[in-house]
């Protein structure tokens, strides 16, 4: 058993210390919007937001995060409407979407260290993330229209 | 592909002398369908929507028209729209329910999108493969749409007293054009329909008893909007229907279906394929907290079609504990039939068959006679390497099978087939088996084979209760439908005045017809159709040719096929040729393809069975005018011929598939020997547009991915298996080096040029404009895909 905080809510987790987070977040919290991608930390399709930092859940275990606040895609905003969600739709950026949760969450950790985020930063920033849809030209984009507001 | 497939396999019959092979004639299964056709007469509108012919009508069970299929209506006006076709990310559940919007007056706010099961006799052909899913569907998506404004059209008539509410009444309005009554003193406009009279509207909910009651129309009781009329068609201002949810982490993918009391599995399956399983020790799976067993697949053999591979199967409570138990296994695997599998071994031989004369598969002229009598021969040899598609959901299915019936919920291109597969493994009458669709987290080919969601389905009935087959990147990897590997060698013959007097093309790989029926060795029509005996090239003296190469591993189809070793051997050659020659490249390319024309293939050498995408020439011909008219477009738009700073080069690349045409130039930097891309120019005619928004955001999927096999993509395998595993040694391009603008120019078209395909003819020419910029920016050459991310 474990206690943690998921999206602002306090949780008691039917699960060891050492299971996987990005499972345990799946199939046993049931919050699916974080993504299997790779299992290794190499693609960022389960990225979430531990003390509203980006990291990768598929890395972490329940005993690493211990009683850090985890934010998933389904509580990066109350409405749905972060800056970053909003620029995803103005540009329409996803194909497919799979990924996009962790594109999403990653963007919004870089920028909100670095509200001033330079190109090179959200190039280098966001090259944690794969899509294999190939939608990195309006990720890009987008990530500097939710930093600048165009 | 799988249709074609399967006929195909079905009369293959393998002779085992040399070039002694005779291809599947195309003509023995689309002939007597073909000539059924009639061009329906049109009394009205004739110039907004002249029906074609098109290829949808001969997939099987063909294309649907009934607007009580795909449409209904609600009291409230909401208007149910069917998505028969799998969104893997082009768009297409937003796309065509756009167009049966569109055409029948629905406001896409009010609009809800339903996604179809599996179930091809009712909603007609729902394989998403191929870059058909517009190009065959848009005609019926317009005509239910025109159906439904029809009839709201004569409901509205009855609701304002113009006519009585009598079947009598409304039969008026149907029939042939001569004894016809033809509506009017109501317009529909946007959602509702108004009395021209009174000026009196009437909202779609309030019409929708008596509208959904009338007889469906007939094409030619119909009026079609004047593109002018357009709201959403060809506007590109429709967002992705599902674009909310995405981005909020809502939508329901593969693994995102939760039944209770699911079970997890995760497969140990064969290194090589057929691999036999001699023994397993289970005990350290079992140990771990949350394993509750393991199950034996058996072990399938080639040709399998999309029989699970087999294995052991670790069945846990979740998926953390299902994968940790399946690492645990101790397996003793045996030597298959393909155990001896190796990339390096094969590479060289597939080299000496292409250096040999291959199986003629096209001769015009006499090009024995032109190449004995040139005054030179330049020939030069690519490959490419085997390729997983690797999208970023792998594959993954749950099953619920029991009391003899079976639900599965799966992200697969194609439902039907997938429906009727699981049917023939679970031995179930078809209609004991329900396949709901997800959204595909990615596609490319890899989900047209269904053999994840049998894995799941024999799994759920052996364990007895639902069951989530969860496929880790690994097994993605090591356990793919592989994109070939070949090798093209092009030869030609030139003269005194470096005219190229004849062309000789020997393409080598193993075939997808492997994975279908007893190998031959030699390619079926629908590969040797893809950018290899249609060639455009205007060169009196061809051979096309097909070397022999047996499949040694899962071969399937990879996002444009065998359209990408060609448009990769071609349009490098081209530019290889006119540095030999001193001549500019695009100059070069465009001379070849010669005058402005319809390729006649009768005429020059096809085969009886050559494929040209389902599509007939009449409706569908290689014109010459439209590939040179891309290629000059790209060239433009990327200023071409213009100096190039020390280190940077301009490649470019042209090549039709799935009937559309597509030219890339590519611009290079070569930054401290990495090959960068700044700058990437799309020009693509693909007929008329139904959404441009999501065509330029294909061409920019097209460009990263096209990158992304032109640099990095390999899977090479030794001793039969796979050796790589993970995105660390099947690497995809990233962010900090991607093509950075990609530039998308689409030329516009009327509807009366043919909607063609949009999803994969992005990718072939990407390759090779970066190859030829990457010479023209260093003078290397580099001729085997992948070319790896730097240059010395």
């Amino acid at each position: 058993m474990a206690q943690m905080t998921i999206n602002g809510e306090s949780q008691t987790i039917d699960a060891p210390d050492d299971t996987n987070l990005l499972w345990t977040l799946r199939d046993i919290v049931g919050l699916k919007g974080t993504k299997y991608g790779c299992g290794v930390g190499l693609c960022g399709a389960c990225t979430v937001h531990v003390d509203g930092v980006a990291q990768l859940s598929c890395l972490l275990t329940v005993g690493d995060v211990g009683d850090a606040e985890i934010t998933t895609i389904e509580g990066l905003s109350e409405d749905g409407n972060h800056p970053v969600q909003m620029a995803w739709r103005k540009l329409n950026v996803p194909q497919c979407g799979f990924c996009q949760a962790g594109q999403i969450m990653k963007a919004a950790s870089l920028l909100a260290e670095k509200p001033d985020v330079t190109d090179q930063e959200i190039l280098d920033g966001m090259s944690t993330n794969l899509c294999r849809c190939g939608c990195y030209q309006r990720i890009v984009a987008a990530v500097r229209t939710a930093a600048t507001g165009a | 592909m799988l249709h074609y497939l399967e006929q195909a396999a079905a009369k293959t019959t393998v002779s085992h002398e040399p070039l002694a092979i005779e291809n599947v004639s195309r003509r023995a299964f689309l002939g007597s369908v073909a000539a059924g056709f009639a061009i329906a007469a049109f009394p009205k509108d004739a110039l907004a929507f002249a029906k074609y012919e098109v290829g949808g009508s001969q997939m099987p069970n063909g294309l649907v028209y009934d607007p009580m299929i795909f449409v209904s209506v609600e009291a409230d006006g909401t208007v149910n729209i069917i998505a028969h076709r799998s969104e893997m990310g082009t768009g297409v559940r937003t796309s065509l329910p756009m167009v049966v919007a569109d055409e029948m007056g629905a406001d896409w706010d009010r609009v809800k999108i339903v996604q179809a099961e599996g179930d091809e006799p009712k909603y007609g052909n729902q394989d998403t493969d191929g870059s058909r899913s517009i190009r065959h569907h848009i005609q019926s998506m317009r005509q239910i749409g025109a159906s439904v404004r029809f009839m709201f059209s004569i409901a509205a008539m009855q609701h304002f007293g113009m006519i009585e509410q009598t079947t009598e009444a409304a039969s008026a309005f149907y029939g042939t054009a001569a004894s016809r009554r033809d509506i009017s003193g109501v317009t529909v406009g946007v959602h509702e329909v108004t009395n021209d009279a009174t000026g009196e509207a009437v909202g779609f909910g309030d019409l929708a008893e008596i509208a959904m009651t009338l007889p469906v129309p007939e094409f030619e009781d119909l009026s079609f909007k004047d593109e002018a009329e357009f709201r959403y068609i060809g506007k590109g201002d429709i967002q992705l229907y599902d674009l909310h949810d995405i981005t909020t982490g809502q939508a329901i993918y593969g693994a995102d279906v939760d039944l209770p009391g699911m079970k997890v599995a995760v497969i140990a399956r064969p290194p090589a394929v057929g691999a036999p399983l001699v023994n397993y020790d289970e005990t350290a799976a079992l140990s771990i907290p949350g394993v509750e067993g393991v199950a034996e697949l058996p072990i399938t053999v080639m040709p399998a079609k999309f029989a699970p591979l087999g294995g052991v199967a670790v069945i846990a409570a979740h998926t953390d504990a299902a994968i940790r138990g399946r690492d645990a296994l101790k397996i003793t695997w045996g030597d298959g039939p393909h155990s001896n599998y190796d990339t390096e071994q094969f590479t060289a031989e597939m080299r000496q068959t292409a250096k040999a004369p291959g199986k003629v598969l096209r001769k015009e002229g006499d090009p024995e006679a032109a190449f004995a009598n040139a005054s030179r021969v330049f020939g030069r040899e690519y490959s490419q390497a085997h390729m997983a598609h690797a999208p970023m959901e792998p594959p993954v299915a749950i099953a619920d099978v029991k009391d003899g019936k079976a639900e599965i919920w799966a992200p697969v291109q194609s439902p039907f087939g997938t429906r009727q597969d699981l049917a023939a493994a679970l031995e179930l009458p078809i209609e004991d088996v329900v396949v709901h669709v997800t959204l595909l987290g990615g596609g490319f080919g890899r989900k047209s084979k269904c053999d994840y969601a049998i894995e799941a389905a024999l799994l759920s009935r052996q364990v007895g209760a639902p069951v989530r087959v969860q496929w880790t990147r690994e097994d993605d990897i090591h356990h793919s439908f592989f994109h070939t590997t070949s090798v093209e060698r092009i030869e030609v013959a030139l003269d005194d005045a470096d005219k190229v007097t004849a062309w000789r093309h020997n393409s080598v790989a193993p075939s997808i017809l492997s994975t279908f029926a007893e190998d031959s060795g030699h390619q079926f029509f629908i590969e040797n159709g893809m950018g290899h005996v249609d060639v455009p090239f205007e060169i009196p003296n061809m051979s096309i040719e097909n070397g022999k190469a047996m499949a040694h591993t899962r071969i399937g189809w990879y996002r444009a096929v065998s359209n990408v070793p060609r448009a990769w051997a071609i349009q490098s050659f081209v530019a290889e040729l006119a540095d030999e020659l001193g001549r500019d490249q695009k100059d070069l390319l465009i001379e070849l393809i010669g005058s402005d024309r319809d390729l006649v293939p009768p005429n020059q050498g096809f085969p009886d069975d050559y494929w040209n995408y389902g599509e007939v020439y009449d409706e569908y011909p290689i014109n010459t005018a439209r590939l040179k008219n891309v290629t000059e477009l790209a060239a433009e738009k990327a200023g071409w011929g213009s100096d190039m700073p020390q280190g940077s080069g301009l490649g470019i690349a042209a090549h039709r598939s799935f009937v559309t045409y597509v030219a890339v130039a590519t611009r290079v930097d070569i930054v401290d020997e990495l090959i960068t891309i700044p700058e990437m120019h799309i020009a693509v005619d693909c007929g008329f547009v139904a959404n441009p928004e999501r065509v330029r955001s294909q061409m920019e999927g097209a460009a990263v991915m096209g990158m992304t096999l032109a640099l990095n993509s390999a899977v090479t395998f030794k001793n039969g298996a796979a050796v790589q595993s993970n995105f660390h040694d099947y690497e995809i391009v990233r962010a900090e080096n991607f093509p950075k603008r990609v530039h998308t120019h689409i030329v516009d078209h009327p509807f009366s040029v043919h909607a063609a395909g949009v999803g994969e003819p992005g990718v072939p020419p990407v390759a090779p404009s970066i190859a030829n910029a990457v010479f023209n920016a260093t003078g290397r050459r580099l001729r085997d895909l992948p070319i790896g991310t730097t240059v010395s």
